[in-house]
């Protein structure tokens, strides 16, 4: 499997769409970190993980991860007073799901998206080809760090 | 009043709907998380107006539509979806879609999107 570099503007759609995302959610003040490149044998990853497969002529994955804390502010910034684990998974998967569909305004319709996966800690080697590596876009909010990740081919 | 149908696979999606739409002009009457549930719902429920996801398990947002104006042509569906490629607006209005209200949205864009496809 090849590892594609990205065009800077390739990333910017997924760096635009967590943005946005945050923003429209009443969630402003959010900060984009520099992206990096990461091996996947240690994958970037907090408590809780939504994936979504890619299918078509780009292949991969893309993925949201967060920490308890900044899932259950989110849900509190967008009205959800339930904040129970349940929504906070619900919710990582809402993230990667929007991102990565928001994608297609760049990417066009080729670009196949799957339903989320989510899950506890680090994608498996399943979602996350070991030998590759992937791009890390970090996300700060208030005083909380989590990360959307890009493993395109 | 138009009575409400809400099918989205998330949950915290169909409680923000729920939370946001405006509810002098639309009573909630059902909900669903994919569109097989949807269409078994929406046969009792006979709601006037549908937001629609499309990304779904067992029976997506685009089938659905189909399957639903089948049952009323007269049911007014609004799609609301993170794809934001045209080709994807245009298909889900092929099938009988009145609107397309792209993920992540504020109230005042769904309640402006759902009095827009109300208006004759």
């Amino acid at each position: 499997m090849a590892e594609v570099i990205m065009e800077e503007s390739k990333l910017q759609v997924f760096i635009g769409g967590v943005t946005h995302y945050f923003t429209q959610n009443d969630a402003s003040n959010v900060v984009i970190g520099t992206p990096y490149l990461a091996e996947n044998c240690s994958p970037a990853a907090f408590d809780f993980t939504g994936i979504i497969g890619i299918a078509g002529p780009t292949r991969g994955c893309v993925y949201f991860s967060a920490p308890r804390a900044l899932l259950r502010h989110l849900l509190l910034s967008m009205g959800e007073m339930e904040t129970t684990e349940d929504n906070m998974i619900d919710l990582v998967g809402e993230v990667a799901n929007t991102i990565s569909g928001n994608a297609r305004r760049e990417y066009g319709p080729e670009f196949l998206i799957s339903v989320p996966v989510m899950m506890r800690g680090a994608p498996d080697a399943i979602f996350l080809p070991r030998k590759l590596r992937s791009y890390v876009i970090p996300v700060y909010w208030k005083a909380y760090n989590a990360a959307v990740v890009i493993c395109l081919q | 009043m138009h009575k409400l149908m809400i099918v989205d696979d998330s949950n915290i999606l169909r409680r923000k709907i729920e939370r946001m739409h405006d509810k002098e002009q639309f009573q909630l009457v059902a909900t669903a998380a994919n569109g097989r549930e949807a269409l078994t719902r929406f046969k009792k429920a006979k709601p006037h107006v549908v937001t629609m996801d499309i990304t779904m398990p067992e029976m997506d947002g685009i089938a659905c539509i189909s399957a639903l104006i089948e049952e009323d042509s007269d049911v007014n569906i609004l799609v609301i979806s993170a794809l934001s490629d045209k080709a994807t607006g245009i298909k889900a209005l092929q099938q009988g879609a009145r609107g397309f209200l792209c993920k992540p949205f504020t109230e005042s864009e769904l309640t402006d999107a759902l009095i827009e496809i109300m208006e004759p």
